[in-house]
């Protein structure tokens, strides 16, 4: 364990870890756009600079590591200073449409441009001024307000292993480009959305959230319902209706990892295709029927079946999209009230 | 699963055999391209060029179906090496003697000629999966989807008693299961031979517990598995069948086959959300509620038993699966089936599943609890096999090489091999239309040669022809398939893949060889004649 003093305080942390991450052990809140527990240090945005005695320059807290004895200060006058001109130089670069940009609510320039009370970028001069890529169905990309924090570049590299996106260019042009610089779609990308969880900004957007204010939305955390490595997130529901998927980074499988069908099947949900009452068919037709109509017809048919052929003229396919307990009561009912073990599902086709 | 997803990044040997994980397992391919890009060796054994094989320190693309020789070859490279664990085979395994007989019958140069894998990368091969101990073998249908499955998969256990690599963490034999819910499922007893947890119909003590359990005499003959369901459809023998949340029609081999056998039967139940190409069949659809409508636990591919959660209320008069079944029941004289709620039933298969005994809703908290698990003070197991096998030592049972149920010929001679693809999910995410729209049709890939040869270009359309049936595609030229091979998704009822397929089953699970069959291509003309020929 090392011992150093934060803010006038004494505190103790294990060793080898960053100043930022003993900083939120101990509930000090270092802000920070570009940095990311899973991934690796990237050092840009210098947000997260704090004051350490001894030391001339202000040091970026994510990438320095603390040291025995060390005496850090958070938010002096100098670190907050220096926080309030960089917030200026981005936000001079940057779109300021907070009342209509998706992200407005769960936007980290904005959290900070509001602790720190900065409120537009003093700078006047040349702005970004990018076309928006939404030519793909579900996600949008503005790069006019990327502020090339690179943790997209990272997750898409580093979690996703894809490395669909890189910074190209220098300076004022840099930007994240995929290759050639070609608009996104599924032969050059994975369409994860991993990039989405991890921007800070409103410059990449999940098109299905489009349209919901983060704070309208209830979270149910569940199980998703395709393949079999079992990946838990947040359905968000808003008047009753699933508008969406978010990570939830308790998930033990997968973190805040997600596919792109775990990220955006749900409109499956609301399908108009749905069937929304029972149906029997009549002279070849389906009829809409009410369900006494319709449990009688099937207990009378099967009990017909079962009366003069048995049980075992009677099969059963349950279902491995179903639950257990909706498995457990099939196959019961197949053996207790039709008396049949004819009873399966698809693990075998 | 023998281990967990966790562990997969600490495996230091990767052996991945049939299985597209980046694709089909998403998250799970994702840690292994982690894993790799940590340091890692990955071997890949897959005919196509995937994005693992991609990235593989050893990438194998055997000829299909010839897993069994392989599995051999590399059984006898590492028992004349000496490579083999002797002390594990000794204390924890029998039958060994029997599969050294059988692996003595292929050594390289024979394995070489059956495979198509030169001997030096069998040599190396056999070489990496037995450099540490920390080896994992990673399958999924590509192993099982062959009339060889069983045996594959008996083989691959063989190889993994052989070199001691199970019963330890970052080790063992790990099948990536398909369905969100298909270990489930299975540990329920929606099977015809067992009750819920694996509990034989051969055995008459389980006849009598559950007898016991459910108070009423039970049928102990095993049931009948669904290719046997349809064939004793058509033949007049089932007269009656409950479909719930299944689409055979789509999703099972030879489907001019499955459409006729449901045609047969006098009454025919469906229970789905949608009007599926199976529901089509039926006299009476019952409609049900999605995932998000209802609560409930799945259990995923590493025997984690999670929560699912109810979010919104379901539309219109759609009903929780589970009350629609009770209702039924009960409602044809069955006592038993007055459940309150779905923890209610979930207490019931506590009751009646050992495995499960342990876990509890309030247990299964954020993180879920992998069973066995027999005690609620058990905290649940991430490996399996640790020190003894649940049979007491582990059997080797020797495995040879049977060539597939369909081979190419003149007139069918590109082999064709199925599956899915990263942005569907067999049929339910057609009705997803930002998915839909990512991919709104099939692709077959095929080989430039190929394409060349038939001349066709990309996206064109073409008409595929097997032995059972005859579809309409469009195509991708690539080179991740061989020439001479093409392949298929599942996901497309305009294409529906399984009118192609051989339903040639293995003769345990009754597992078809979706892998392979046979087909011959033809290009197409005029598609919109073409296509409404195909209504």
């Amino acid at each position: 364990m090392i011992t150093f003093i934060m803010n006038g305080k004494k505190v103790e942390v294990k060793e080898d870890i960053s100043i930022l991450e003993a900083a939120r052990e101990n509930g000090v809140d270092i802000p920070t756009l570009c940095y990311d527990r899973e991934l690796s240090i990237f050092g840009g945005c210098r947000l997260c600079i704090v004051e350490v005695e001894g030391s001339k320059k202000l040091v970026a807290s994510c990438s320095a590591k603390v040291r025995e004895g060390m005496v850090v200060y958070t938010e002096s006058e100098r670190v907050v200073k220096v926080r309030r001109d960089i917030l200026d130089l981005l936000l001079s670069n940057h779109p300021m449409d907070c009342l209509t940009c998706e992200k407005s609510g769960e936007c980290k320039l904005q959290d900070y441009a509001y602790r720190y009370g900065v409120r537009e970028g003093s700078f006047k001069g040349e702005r970004k001024n990018y076309a928006i890529d939404s030519l793909n169905p579900v996600i949008e990309r503005d790069q006019s307000k990327c502020i090339l924090c690179g943790k997209c570049v990272r997750v898409c590299s580093e979690i996703q292993v894809t490395s669909a996106i890189a910074f190209t260019n220098r300076g004022f042009n840099s930007k994240v480009t995929t290759g050639f610089d070609k608009p996104i779609d599924y032969k050059n990308c994975r369409m994860c959305g991993q990039c989405i969880t991890a921007c800070p900004t409103g410059a990449l957007i999940n098109k299905q959230l489009k349209g919901i204010r983060p704070w309208e939305v209830k979270k149910v955390r569940t199980t998703c319902p395709f393949c079999g490595t079992g990946c838990n997130f947040d359905l968000n529901v808003k008047d009753g209706k699933v508008v969406g998927v978010t990570p939830n980074p308790d998930s033990p499988v997968n973190g805040k990892s997600l596919c792109v069908k775990g990220r955006y099947h749900t409109d499956f949900i609301n399908s108009p295709d749905r069937i929304t009452k029972p149906l029997i068919k009549k002279d070849g037709e389906f009829v809409e029927s009410s369900w006494e109509e319709a449990i009688r017809l099937v207990v009378k048919s099967l009990k017909d079946v079962k009366e003069q052929y048995g049980g075992d003229a009677i099969a059963g396919l349950s279902s491995a999209r179903c639950t257990n307990e909706d498995n457990f009561v099939f196959q019961k009912m197949m053996r207790v009230a039709l008396g049949t073990n004819n009873v399966d599902h698809c693990a075998r086709t | 699963m023998s281990n967990s997803i966790g562990e997969v990044e600490g495996n230091e040997v990767l052996f991945v055999i049939g299985s597209n994980a980046t694709e089909a397992h998403p998250i799970i391919g994702n840690k292994m391209k982690r894993a790799v890009k940590n340091g890692s060796k990955l071997i890949v054994i897959d005919p196509r060029r995937t994005e693992l094989a991609e990235m593989a320190t050893l990438w194998l693309p055997v000829n299909s179906g010839t897993d069994a020789a392989l599995i051999n070859g590399l059984m006898h490279i590492i028992v004349k090496e000496g490579w083999h664990d002797k002390e594990f085979i000794e204390t924890r395994c029998t039958g060994f003697e029997n599969v050294l007989e059988v692996i003595e019958q292929y050594p390289p140069e024979v394995v070489a000629r059956i495979t198509g894998i030169s001997e030096e990368i069998l040599y190396e091969t056999a070489k990496l999966y037995t450099s540490t101990k920390k080896a994992g073998i990673f399958y999924t249908l590509g192993i099982t989807e062959h009339t060889t499955g069983t045996a594959n998969v008996m083989n691959l256990a063989n190889l993994a008693m052989l070199t001691g690599h199970l019963g330890i963490e970052n080790a063992g034999i790990n099948p990536l299961r398909g369905q969100n819910n298909v270990q489930g499922a299975c540990d329920m007893g929606a099977l015809p031979n067992t009750f819920p947890g694996y509990q034989n119909l051969s055995e008459v003590k389980n006849i009598a517990l559950f007898e016991e359990f459910w108070n009423v005499k039970l049928n102990p003959n095993n049931g009948l598995r669904i290719p046997e369901m349809l064939d004793e459809a058509l033949k007049g023998n089932v007269k009656a069948m409950y479909v719930m949340g299944e689409d055979p029609v789509l999703t099972d081999p030879d489907a001019n086959h499955v459409k006729k056998s449901l045609e047969n039967l006098d009454f025919l139940v469906v229970q789905d959300l949608f009007l599926t190409e199976t529901a089509k069949f039926a006299d009476v659809i019952l409609p049900a509620t999605c995932y998000a409508e209802k609560d409930g636990t799945f259990t995923n591919t590493e025997r984690r038993v999670q929560r699912v959660k109810k979010a919104v209320e379901a539309p219109g008069e759609c009903r929780l699966d589970w009350k629609i079944l009770s209702e039924i029941a009960t409602k044809l004289g069955a006592k038993g089936f007055d459940y309150k709620n779905s923890e209610d039933i979930f207490n019931e298969i506590r009751l009646t599943t050992p495995s499960y005994r342990g876990i509890t809703y309030k247990r299964i908290g954020k993180v879920g609890i992998q069973w066995p698990c027999p005690t609620e003070e058990h905290p649940g197991t991430p490996y399996l096999h640790k020190g003894t096998f649940p049979r007491g030592k582990g059997l080797m049972i020797p495995v040879e090489y049977e060539a597939p149920a369909e081979l190419v010929c003149e007139e069918y001679p590109i082999l064709l091999s199925t599956g899915r693809m990263l942005y569907h999910y067999n049929i339910m995410t057609r009705h997803s239309k930002k998915l839909d729209d990512i991919r709104p049709y099939e692709l077959a890939e095929m080989n430039p040669v190929d394409a060349e040869k038939l001349g066709v270009k990309e996206e064109d359309f073409v008409r595929v022809i097997s032995r059972r049936g005859s579809i309409l595609t469009r195509i991708t030229i690539t080179d991740k398939v061989k020439p001479g091979m093409m392949f298929m998704t599942f996901h497309y009822k305009e294409s529906p893949v399984n009118e192609l397929t051989n339903s040639a089953y293995d003769p345990i699970t009754k597992t078809a060889e979706y892998k392979i069959s046979a087909v011959r291509v033809e290009k197409v003309e005029k598609v919109e004649k073409e296509l409404e020929l195909a209504k």
